[in-house]
Protein backbone atom coordinates (compact mmCIF):
# COMPACT_ATOMS: atom_id res chain seq x y z
CA UNK A 1 0.00 0.00 0.00
CA UNK A 2 1.11 3.48 -1.00
CA UNK A 3 1.16 4.53 2.45
CA UNK A 4 3.66 2.31 3.95
CA UNK A 5 6.52 3.41 1.14
CA UNK A 6 9.41 5.31 2.21
CA UNK A 7 10.26 7.79 -0.05
CA UNK A 8 7.78 10.35 -0.52
CA UNK A 9 7.65 13.28 -2.49
CA UNK A 10 8.36 16.49 -1.18
CA UNK A 11 5.00 18.89 -1.23
CA UNK A 12 6.73 22.09 -1.97
CA UNK A 13 8.36 20.48 -5.12
CA UNK A 14 4.97 18.81 -6.40
CA UNK A 15 3.16 22.55 -6.09
CA UNK A 16 5.33 23.78 -7.98
CA UNK A 17 5.35 21.34 -10.75
CA UNK A 18 1.47 21.31 -10.57
CA UNK A 19 1.38 25.57 -11.11
CA UNK A 20 4.58 25.80 -13.24
CA UNK A 21 2.73 27.52 -16.59
CA UNK A 22 0.00 27.92 -15.35
CA UNK A 23 -1.76 29.81 -18.15
CA UNK A 24 -5.25 30.18 -17.27
CA UNK A 25 -5.64 27.96 -14.35
CA UNK A 26 -7.89 29.10 -10.92
CA UNK A 27 -6.63 28.00 -7.93
CA UNK A 28 -8.31 27.54 -4.39
CA UNK A 29 -5.49 25.91 -2.06
CA UNK A 30 -7.48 24.52 1.14
CA UNK A 31 -6.12 25.85 4.89
CA UNK A 32 -2.73 25.43 6.70
CA UNK A 33 0.08 23.65 4.10
CA UNK A 34 -1.89 23.49 0.76
CA UNK A 35 -2.37 27.44 0.67
CA UNK A 36 1.41 27.98 2.15
CA UNK A 37 2.48 25.71 -0.26
CA UNK A 38 0.81 27.26 -3.65
CA UNK A 39 2.01 30.82 -1.93
CA UNK A 40 5.79 29.34 -1.99
CA UNK A 41 5.32 29.02 -6.07
CA UNK A 42 4.13 32.49 -6.26
CA UNK A 43 1.45 34.84 -4.81
CA UNK A 44 -1.24 35.26 -7.65
CA UNK A 45 -4.78 37.07 -7.69
CA UNK A 46 -5.80 33.93 -9.17
CA UNK A 47 -4.96 32.43 -6.29
CA UNK A 48 -7.93 31.74 -3.45
CA UNK A 49 -5.92 30.80 -0.14
CA UNK A 50 -8.45 29.84 2.67
CA UNK A 51 -7.54 31.17 6.46
CA UNK A 52 -10.96 28.76 7.33
CA UNK A 53 -13.80 27.19 5.85
CA UNK A 54 -12.40 23.69 6.90
CA UNK A 55 -14.14 20.64 5.06
CA UNK A 56 -15.19 24.04 1.92
CA UNK A 57 -12.37 23.77 -0.31
CA UNK A 58 -13.86 21.11 -3.06
CA UNK A 59 -17.37 23.06 -2.95
CA UNK A 60 -15.74 26.29 -3.93
CA UNK A 61 -14.03 24.81 -6.32
CA UNK A 62 -17.05 23.53 -7.95
CA UNK A 63 -18.86 26.80 -7.56
CA UNK A 64 -15.76 28.86 -9.76
CA UNK A 65 -15.85 25.83 -11.81
CA UNK A 66 -19.89 25.99 -12.69
CA UNK A 67 -18.70 29.74 -12.79
CA UNK A 68 -16.01 29.55 -15.41
CA UNK A 69 -16.41 26.40 -17.74
CA UNK A 70 -13.85 27.80 -20.14
CA UNK A 71 -10.81 27.82 -17.20
CA UNK A 72 -8.99 25.27 -15.79
CA UNK A 73 -9.55 24.99 -11.72
CA UNK A 74 -7.65 23.42 -9.29
CA UNK A 75 -8.35 22.56 -6.01
CA UNK A 76 -5.29 22.29 -4.18
CA UNK A 77 -5.70 20.55 -0.75
CA UNK A 78 -5.15 18.49 2.36
CA UNK A 79 -5.61 15.08 3.60
CA UNK A 80 -7.52 17.22 6.65
CA UNK A 81 -9.17 19.56 4.70
CA UNK A 82 -10.21 16.80 2.49
CA UNK A 83 -11.52 14.41 4.73
CA UNK A 84 -13.88 16.82 6.67
CA UNK A 85 -16.04 17.51 3.02
CA UNK A 86 -15.95 13.80 1.58
CA UNK A 87 -19.54 14.79 0.89
CA UNK A 88 -18.35 17.29 -1.17
CA UNK A 89 -17.19 14.62 -3.56
CA UNK A 90 -20.53 13.18 -4.01
CA UNK A 91 -21.72 16.69 -4.81
CA UNK A 92 -18.91 17.03 -7.31
CA UNK A 93 -19.75 13.34 -8.09
CA UNK A 94 -23.17 13.89 -9.82
CA UNK A 95 -22.06 17.28 -11.28
CA UNK A 96 -18.39 16.20 -12.66
CA UNK A 97 -17.66 19.56 -14.76
CA UNK A 98 -14.59 18.92 -17.27
CA UNK A 99 -12.33 21.87 -15.93
CA UNK A 100 -12.41 20.44 -12.28
CA UNK A 101 -9.50 19.23 -10.34
CA UNK A 102 -9.21 18.13 -7.25
CA UNK A 103 -5.56 17.64 -5.93
CA UNK A 104 -4.72 16.22 -2.53
CA UNK A 105 -1.85 16.54 -1.14
CA UNK A 106 -1.47 13.98 1.67
CA UNK A 107 0.98 13.70 4.09
CA UNK A 108 -1.17 11.90 6.73
CA UNK A 109 -1.13 14.17 9.16
CA UNK A 110 -2.61 17.06 10.45
CA UNK A 111 0.23 19.57 10.28
CA UNK A 112 -1.08 22.58 11.96
CA UNK A 113 -1.71 21.49 14.85
CA UNK A 114 0.43 19.43 16.00
CA UNK A 115 1.54 16.78 13.01
CA UNK A 116 -1.67 14.30 14.80
CA UNK A 117 -2.13 11.54 12.34
CA UNK A 118 -4.84 11.67 10.28
CA UNK A 119 -7.28 9.09 9.16
CA UNK A 120 -5.30 8.79 5.76
CA UNK A 121 -2.44 7.60 8.22
CA UNK A 122 -4.60 4.49 9.00
CA UNK A 123 -5.66 3.52 5.56
CA UNK A 124 -8.86 5.32 4.16
CA UNK A 125 -8.08 5.92 0.63
CA UNK A 126 -9.34 9.06 -0.32
CA UNK A 127 -9.07 8.12 -4.25
CA UNK A 128 -11.04 5.24 -3.86
CA UNK A 129 -13.74 7.12 -1.89
CA UNK A 130 -13.92 9.86 -5.10
CA UNK A 131 -13.87 6.70 -7.52
CA UNK A 132 -17.07 5.08 -5.21
CA UNK A 133 -18.66 9.04 -5.41
CA UNK A 134 -18.90 8.58 -8.68
CA UNK A 135 -15.84 10.67 -10.01
CA UNK A 136 -14.23 8.68 -13.54
CA UNK A 137 -11.20 9.57 -12.05
CA UNK A 138 -9.58 8.71 -8.56
CA UNK A 139 -5.80 8.39 -8.70
CA UNK A 140 -2.95 7.60 -6.10
CA UNK A 141 -0.09 9.25 -6.63
CA UNK A 142 3.41 8.51 -5.15
CA UNK A 143 5.67 9.21 -8.35
CA UNK A 144 6.83 13.21 -9.80
CA UNK A 145 6.11 11.46 -13.29
CA UNK A 146 2.45 10.91 -12.12
CA UNK A 147 2.34 14.62 -11.03
CA UNK A 148 3.26 15.99 -14.25
CA UNK A 149 1.07 13.85 -16.13
CA UNK A 150 -1.53 15.11 -13.68
CA UNK A 151 -0.82 19.06 -14.50
CA UNK A 152 -1.29 18.31 -18.03
CA UNK A 153 -4.52 16.34 -17.57
CA UNK A 154 -5.74 19.59 -15.65
CA UNK A 155 -5.37 22.35 -18.18
CA UNK A 156 -6.79 19.27 -20.68
CA UNK A 157 -10.38 20.09 -19.08
CA UNK A 158 -11.87 16.51 -20.08
CA UNK A 159 -13.33 15.68 -17.30
CA UNK A 160 -13.28 16.07 -13.41
CA UNK A 161 -9.78 15.04 -11.90
CA UNK A 162 -9.41 13.74 -8.71
CA UNK A 163 -5.81 12.46 -7.44
CA UNK A 164 -4.61 11.99 -3.85
CA UNK A 165 -0.33 12.68 -3.74
CA UNK A 166 1.53 11.13 -1.29
CA UNK A 167 3.53 13.80 0.20
CA UNK A 168 6.45 13.52 3.14
CA UNK A 169 5.22 15.39 6.39
CA UNK A 170 7.72 17.43 6.76
CA UNK A 171 7.39 20.61 8.88
CA UNK A 172 8.49 23.65 6.28
CA UNK A 173 8.84 27.48 6.78
CA UNK A 174 5.43 29.19 6.07
CA UNK A 175 4.90 31.10 3.02
CA UNK A 176 2.26 33.18 4.25
CA UNK A 177 -0.28 34.43 1.66
CA UNK A 178 -2.60 37.63 2.67
CA UNK A 179 -5.07 37.02 4.71
CA UNK A 180 -7.36 39.61 4.15
CA UNK A 181 -11.08 38.63 2.68
CA UNK A 182 -12.23 41.44 0.96
CA UNK A 183 -8.36 41.98 -0.52
CA UNK A 184 -8.30 37.98 -1.88
CA UNK A 185 -11.88 38.05 -3.33
CA UNK A 186 -11.16 41.69 -5.27
CA UNK A 187 -8.15 40.72 -6.53
CA UNK A 188 -9.34 37.33 -7.52
CA UNK A 189 -12.25 38.48 -9.18
CA UNK A 190 -10.70 41.68 -10.89
CA UNK A 191 -8.03 39.69 -12.28
CA UNK A 192 -10.46 36.90 -13.63
CA UNK A 193 -13.75 39.48 -14.52
CA UNK A 194 -11.44 43.17 -15.07
CA UNK A 195 -13.54 46.14 -13.77
CA UNK A 196 -16.82 44.64 -14.43
CA UNK A 197 -16.33 42.71 -10.79
CA UNK A 198 -17.34 46.07 -9.57
CA UNK A 199 -20.82 46.31 -11.39
CA UNK A 200 -21.49 43.24 -11.13
CA UNK A 201 -25.75 43.46 -11.08
CA UNK B 1 -56.11 33.06 -5.28
CA UNK B 2 -52.73 34.52 -6.41
CA UNK B 3 -49.97 32.58 -7.99
CA UNK B 4 -48.34 30.22 -5.00
CA UNK B 5 -45.16 32.00 -3.75
CA UNK B 6 -42.91 29.65 -5.52
CA UNK B 7 -43.76 31.04 -8.72
CA UNK B 8 -42.87 34.92 -7.48
CA UNK B 9 -39.49 33.60 -5.68
CA UNK B 10 -38.48 31.75 -9.53
CA UNK B 11 -38.95 35.51 -11.07
CA UNK B 12 -36.68 37.03 -8.47
CA UNK B 13 -33.97 34.47 -9.24
CA UNK B 14 -34.76 35.15 -13.42
CA UNK B 15 -34.87 39.11 -12.34
CA UNK B 16 -31.45 38.79 -10.14
CA UNK B 17 -29.84 36.62 -13.12
CA UNK B 18 -28.96 33.84 -10.63
CA UNK B 19 -27.16 31.40 -11.93
CA UNK B 20 -26.50 28.91 -9.49
CA UNK B 21 -29.39 27.54 -6.99
CA UNK B 22 -27.77 24.97 -4.50
CA UNK B 23 -30.10 22.97 -2.20
CA UNK B 24 -30.62 20.17 0.34
CA UNK B 25 -34.10 19.29 -0.61
CA UNK B 26 -37.23 20.39 1.86
CA UNK B 27 -40.46 19.40 1.20
CA UNK B 28 -41.46 23.29 1.51
CA UNK B 29 -39.21 24.01 -1.26
CA UNK B 30 -40.57 21.11 -3.72
CA UNK B 31 -42.45 23.39 -5.92
CA UNK B 32 -39.48 26.27 -6.03
CA UNK B 33 -37.24 23.36 -6.96
CA UNK B 34 -39.29 21.85 -9.69
CA UNK B 35 -39.40 25.27 -11.26
CA UNK B 36 -36.14 25.67 -11.20
CA UNK B 37 -35.04 22.64 -12.79
CA UNK B 38 -37.20 23.24 -15.36
CA UNK B 39 -34.72 26.13 -16.36
CA UNK B 40 -31.71 25.27 -17.92
CA UNK B 41 -30.11 28.47 -17.32
CA UNK B 42 -30.48 28.24 -13.55
CA UNK B 43 -27.44 25.27 -12.83
CA UNK B 44 -28.92 23.23 -9.71
CA UNK B 45 -26.63 22.03 -7.07
CA UNK B 46 -27.49 19.13 -5.05
CA UNK B 47 -25.80 19.16 -1.69
CA UNK B 48 -25.10 16.86 0.82
CA UNK B 49 -24.90 18.61 3.58
CA UNK B 50 -25.85 22.53 3.27
CA UNK B 51 -22.55 23.77 4.45
CA UNK B 52 -21.14 22.67 1.11
CA UNK B 53 -24.03 25.18 -0.58
CA UNK B 54 -22.28 28.30 1.77
CA UNK B 55 -18.56 26.97 0.22
CA UNK B 56 -20.22 26.67 -3.45
CA UNK B 57 -21.48 30.45 -2.95
CA UNK B 58 -17.80 31.53 -2.27
CA UNK B 59 -16.75 30.08 -5.33
CA UNK B 60 -19.74 31.09 -7.82
CA UNK B 61 -19.33 34.62 -6.83
CA UNK B 62 -15.36 34.46 -7.57
CA UNK B 63 -16.31 33.33 -10.65
CA UNK B 64 -18.91 36.29 -11.25
CA UNK B 65 -21.94 33.61 -10.67
CA UNK B 66 -24.99 34.69 -8.16
CA UNK B 67 -26.24 32.03 -6.40
CA UNK B 68 -29.21 30.89 -3.61
CA UNK B 69 -29.34 28.14 -1.02
CA UNK B 70 -32.44 26.58 -0.26
CA UNK B 71 -32.60 24.88 2.86
CA UNK B 72 -34.59 23.13 6.12
CA UNK B 73 -34.14 24.86 9.59
CA UNK B 74 -32.08 21.99 10.39
CA UNK B 75 -29.70 22.77 7.88
CA UNK B 76 -28.86 26.78 8.92
CA UNK B 77 -26.87 24.87 12.12
CA UNK B 78 -24.72 22.70 9.74
CA UNK B 79 -23.40 25.86 8.38
CA UNK B 80 -22.36 27.91 10.86
CA UNK B 81 -18.46 27.79 10.34
CA UNK B 82 -18.55 28.23 6.83
CA UNK B 83 -20.63 31.08 7.19
CA UNK B 84 -17.34 32.86 8.85
CA UNK B 85 -16.26 32.95 4.89
CA UNK B 86 -19.29 35.06 3.89
CA UNK B 87 -18.25 37.46 6.79
CA UNK B 88 -15.00 37.60 6.49
CA UNK B 89 -14.79 37.77 2.38
CA UNK B 90 -17.97 39.94 2.33
CA UNK B 91 -19.31 37.24 0.29
CA UNK B 92 -23.16 37.70 -1.12
CA UNK B 93 -25.62 34.83 -0.75
CA UNK B 94 -29.39 34.60 -0.15
CA UNK B 95 -30.59 31.51 1.69
CA UNK B 96 -34.13 30.56 1.54
CA UNK B 97 -35.13 28.62 4.94
CA UNK B 98 -37.85 26.76 5.25
CA UNK B 99 -38.98 26.22 8.94
CA UNK B 100 -39.58 23.43 11.07
CA UNK B 101 -39.87 23.39 14.79
CA UNK B 102 -42.36 26.47 15.09
CA UNK B 103 -46.44 26.68 14.34
CA UNK B 104 -47.71 23.28 14.81
CA UNK B 105 -44.50 21.08 14.37
CA UNK B 106 -45.18 17.05 15.48
CA UNK B 107 -41.59 15.85 15.90
CA UNK B 108 -40.04 17.31 19.04
CA UNK B 109 -36.75 16.46 17.18
CA UNK B 110 -36.85 19.54 15.13
CA UNK B 111 -37.56 21.89 17.85
CA UNK B 112 -34.27 22.81 19.37
CA UNK B 113 -32.84 24.15 15.61
CA UNK B 114 -35.98 25.74 14.65
CA UNK B 115 -36.14 28.03 17.45
CA UNK B 116 -32.27 28.69 17.46
CA UNK B 117 -32.24 29.19 13.41
CA UNK B 118 -32.37 32.51 13.30
CA UNK B 119 -30.33 33.34 16.51
CA UNK B 120 -27.30 31.49 15.41
CA UNK B 121 -28.06 33.43 11.61
CA UNK B 122 -27.80 36.36 12.54
CA UNK B 123 -24.63 35.84 15.40
CA UNK B 124 -22.87 35.02 12.29
CA UNK B 125 -23.82 37.90 10.77
CA UNK B 126 -26.76 36.72 8.34
CA UNK B 127 -29.58 39.55 7.74
CA UNK B 128 -32.50 37.95 8.95
CA UNK B 129 -36.46 38.10 7.81
CA UNK B 130 -39.33 35.95 8.44
CA UNK B 131 -42.44 35.45 6.65
CA UNK B 132 -45.08 34.00 8.58
CA UNK B 133 -48.00 34.28 6.20
CA UNK B 134 -47.73 33.97 2.14
CA UNK B 135 -48.26 37.39 0.91
CA UNK B 136 -45.19 37.86 3.04
CA UNK B 137 -42.89 35.34 1.54
CA UNK B 138 -42.03 37.18 -2.13
CA UNK B 139 -41.63 40.69 -0.93
CA UNK B 140 -38.85 38.97 1.89
CA UNK B 141 -37.19 37.30 -0.79
CA UNK B 142 -36.95 40.13 -2.84
CA UNK B 143 -35.33 42.44 -0.03
CA UNK B 144 -32.96 39.60 0.96
CA UNK B 145 -31.99 39.30 -2.84
CA UNK B 146 -31.07 43.12 -3.26
CA UNK B 147 -29.62 43.69 0.13
CA UNK B 148 -27.17 40.30 -0.31
CA UNK B 149 -25.86 41.52 -3.59
CA UNK B 150 -25.89 44.76 -3.52
CA UNK B 151 -23.87 45.20 -0.10
CA UNK B 152 -21.99 41.95 0.03
CA UNK B 153 -23.43 39.73 2.67
CA UNK B 154 -25.62 36.75 3.39
CA UNK B 155 -29.27 37.54 3.88
CA UNK B 156 -31.61 34.61 4.92
CA UNK B 157 -35.48 34.29 4.70
CA UNK B 158 -37.49 31.82 7.08
CA UNK B 159 -40.15 31.15 5.78
CA UNK B 160 -42.79 29.88 8.76
CA UNK B 161 -45.07 26.61 8.70
CA UNK B 162 -47.96 28.47 9.13
CA UNK B 163 -46.93 29.63 5.64
CA UNK B 164 -45.61 26.18 4.43
CA UNK B 165 -48.15 23.97 6.79
CA UNK B 166 -46.77 21.87 9.37
CA UNK B 167 -46.12 18.59 8.28
CA UNK B 168 -48.39 15.90 9.78
CA UNK B 169 -46.63 12.38 9.68
CA UNK B 170 -49.82 10.75 8.56
CA UNK B 171 -50.61 8.88 5.38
Amino acid sequence: MASNSGQRLDRREVAKVLLHDRGDLLVVAGLGAPAWDATHVGDHPLNFPLWGGMGGATAIGLGLAIAQPMRPVLVLTGDGEMLMGMGSLATVGIDQPANLSIVVLDNEHYGETGMQESHTARGVDLAAAALASGLKSGVMVTQMEQVIALRKAMHAMQGTVFAQIKVAADKLPLALPPRDGPYLKNRFREALLGSQAYFQK
Amino acid sequence: MSAHWSEGIYQLFKQQSIRQVSLVPDAGHSRLIKLCEADAALRMVRLTTEEEGIALAVGAWLGGDKSVLLMQSSGVGNCINMLSMLQVCQIPLAMLVTMRGDWGEFNPWQVPMGRAAKTVLEEMDVLVTSAQHEDEVVPAAEGALRIAYNTYRPAAVLIGQRVLGAKTFTD
